[in-house]
């Protein structure tokens, strides 16, 4: 058996802060709990809101929300496809993963009813549309998405609308269900959205996992990856693109505790901003940790940033911890590039005009990620909501 | 047919410490079907010259004039100028990660012939300019000069100059950092170019080995930021006896006189 584990790529510039440096404590030892209280109120100084504008987050961590809005969730049905809407007490909640942080806690201790999506069999995409609570309310919601075994199916979350939304999504796969999973962030320009997923991978279970930060003013979505038995496969693929004002939080952990695991995590972000007041920024952070128990784990994240303008910044921490030798390998890799002004005028000076040159750049840069996603309506609709940012900053 | 005329132009690079001036009054004029080579010792403004025609924003024109048949190129801008006919292949092209050099390739044919060329045919075209200059296809699906050694990054400038036809062609130090073989088939390349009679070329290099393969018309010798000496191509063998001293001792003479002039 081979062992590599790879460092920082070496071209990685932009991501200076955090890159493990820092002594932390794992990953895996980090406090959680159903009970808000149970948390300290944030600062921002904490390691795991270091880089959030905390004064943006309307209150959704330190108890001033009022969460009396609600984000109505909506489900497209179709045969294989059941939708409930149940109480606090459903045994089923809570299966996929605890709190880990003050605001999902808060979601956690405000939801009034939860909708549980059940897939079986083969059924159609399914699309799930979160709506904000509209602009000034704040809301808290809960949904699980959760599969019986050998269940092969796709499923679209779209959250789009106004307001302020801290919220759960747990997604349970069965034993050999195979689920393709989109989660759209298209929010209005006002929007705040914390979200904490739990993602629970079955014995031989698969997920593909595409994350897609558009939209809003503030968003930050935290995944923690669980096997729940040997044998499960992850891809989590992800792109955000942020624009003036925009803050876009990707926080990732992969918790290897079961032997013969996979899991393959690649997110890239754009940022852009025609303005020296309204910066954009995007935070990516890859904890992957390979337990123990965990033999033969193969594992490789990679983030991958383009920075288009100045006054954007890209922080990017990716982290291993590995406490086993037995694993198949691990690497782990980030990049920050720049398009320059050498590379424009390079595209240029072949005839390609200036708006023509950038669009051919985050095409190409998000392409990766888009070819993936198997829908050709909703691709198109990424790639269309793509160009859109490009043309609203109008650089 | 097609002129690129360059009066007394100036130019100056824009550095930490402010503008410096490099170009000192430049004077040339390319007619299609002639080719001419700028020769002269490393920093003589050689590339500045190459950057100012082509619009790189990092230098600025100061005064003096460049048209490209009547047309004010410096009021142009960089993609405005090539697809008025102007290509600089550059002594050290750009790496352009995640852009695939096939989709680089049609981007710029579709700018530069004002649409888009038939997919069909450009596949063709592409593959048989690729293999004309020993290019391995499978350079179409990687990024533009990522990685490239610096002989692919060259080859694939003279393939951009073979798709895109330009009226006029700026070459800078093409033949640098090449073998004899590279050197063979990038010159082939570029008298494929001419072949047609109708281009002009502006060839820049530091060394006459290029000029076996391709014949020019007129040699200039730049040196100070500007030409010295304009003969045809037996200036070139007198470069290959005794080198540049001569020009680059006149410039001396020229800047003590001019320091005798202040005075
Ligand atoms: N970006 C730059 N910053 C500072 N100096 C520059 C820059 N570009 C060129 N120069 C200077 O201008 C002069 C001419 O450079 P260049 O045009 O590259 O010469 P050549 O191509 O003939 O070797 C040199 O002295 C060089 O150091
Ligand atoms: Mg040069």
């Amino acid at each position: 058996m081979t062992t590599e584990v790879s460092g920082l790529a070496p071209e990685l510039k932009g991501a200076k802060e955090g890159q493990g440096e820092v002594p932390i404590a794992s990953a895996g030892e980090r406090f959680q709990s159903f009970d808000v209280n149970a948390f300290e109120v944030p600062g921002g100084r904490e390691e795991n809101w270091r880089f959030t504008p905390m004064r943006r987050l309307r209150g959704l961590h330190d108890g001033t929300a009022a969460f009396d809005g609600t984000a109505a969730i909506s489900v497209t049905e179709t045969g294989g496809v059941t939708v409930e809407t149940v109480g606090r007490d459903d045994s089923r909640l809570g299966e996929a993963g605890v709190p880990a942080d003050r605001v999902a806690a808060a979601a956690w201790s405000s939801f009034r009813e939860a909708t549980v999506v059940s897939l079986d069999g083969t059924p159609d995409p399914v699309t799930v549309t979160v709506e904000g609570p509209g602009v000034g309310a704040t809301a808290a919601s809960h949904l699980q998405i959760r599969t019986t075994p050998n269940t092969e199916a796709t499923v679209v979350v779209v959250r789009q609308g106004s307001g302020a939304l801290a919220d759960n999504l747990e997604v349970v796969l069965a034993e050999a269900s195979r689920l393709t999973l989109v989660v759209t962030e298209e929010w209005a320009d006002d929007a705040v959205h914390v979200g904490a997923e739990h993602l629970s991978i079955g014995k031989d279970a698969t997920l593909r996992g595409t994350a897609v930060q558009l939209g809003g003013d503030l968003v930050r979505v935290s995944s923690t990856i669980r096997y729940a038995a040997p044998g499960g496969d992850a891809e989590l693929l992800g792109l955000g693109f942020a624009d003036g004002g925009q803050h876009l939080e990707q926080r990732l952990l992969v918790d290897h505790a079961q032997p013969n695991c996979t899991s393959n995590v690649f997110y890239k972000n754009a940022l852009q901003t025609n303005d020296a007041n309204d910066p954009a920024h995007t935070v990516w952070i890859g904890d992957v940790l390979i337990r123990a128990a965990a033999e033969n784990t193969r594992t490789f994240e990679f983030n991958r940033n383009l920075v288009l303008t100045e006054h954007a910044r890209a922080d990017s921490v990716p982290n291993l911890e590995i406490e086993t030798g037995e694993i198949a390998g691990a690497g782990h890799a980030s990049t920050t590039g720049r398009f320059d002004d050498e590379q424009l005028f390079y595209l240029q000076s072949r005839g390609i005009p200036e708006r023509d040159a950038r669009r051919l750049v985050v095409r190409a840069f998000f392409h990766e990620i888009l070819h993936k996603i198997k829908l050709p309506e909703l691709r198109e609709r990424l790639e269309e909501a793509v160009e859109a940012e490009l043309a609203v900053t109008g650089v | 047919m097609s002129t690129l005329e360059i009066k007394d132009l100036h130019a100056s690079v824009t550095t930490e410490d402010g503008p410096k001036e490099i170009l000192r009054g430049v004077n040339l004029t390319i007619r299609a079907g002639e080719t001419h080579a700028i020769m002269g010792p490393n920093g003589s403004g050689k590339s500045t010259l190459a950057y100012a025609i082509a619009g790189h924003p990092k230098y600025e024109t100061t005064s003096g004039e460049v048209l490209l048949d009547g047309e004010n190129v410096l009021e142009m801008t960089v993609d405005e100028r090539a697809r008025a006919g102007l290509f600089l292949a550059m002594q050290y092209p750009v790496e352009v990660p995640g852009v695939s050099m096939a989709n680089f390739l049609r981007s710029a044919a579709t700018a530069t012939r004002g649409e888009a060329p038939k997919l069909r045919t450009w596949v063709k075209e592409v593959k048989s300019a690729m293999s004309d200059l020993d290019i391995d296809a499978e350079f179409a699906d990687r990024s533009v000069n990522e990685g490239f050694s610096g002989g692919e990054k060259k080859r694939h400038e003279v393939l951009q100059l073979a798709l895109l036809n330009p009226k006029i062609a700026v070459l800078d130090e093409t033949d640098s950092g090449l073998d004899v073989d590279a050197l063979r088939v990038v010159s082939e390349g570029i008298n494929r170019y001419r072949a047609s009679g109708e281009n002009g070329v502006l060839l820049i290099t530091h060394y006459t080995r290029i000029l076996n393969h391709i014949k020019p018309d007129k040699v200039h010798v730049f040196a100070g930021g500007k030409i010295v000496e304009s003969g045809g191509p037996e200036l070139a063998d007198e470069l290959e006896a005794n080198g540049y001293v001569r020009f680059t001792g006149a410039e001396a003479a020229s800047v003590e006189s001019g320091l005798a002039n202040a005075r």
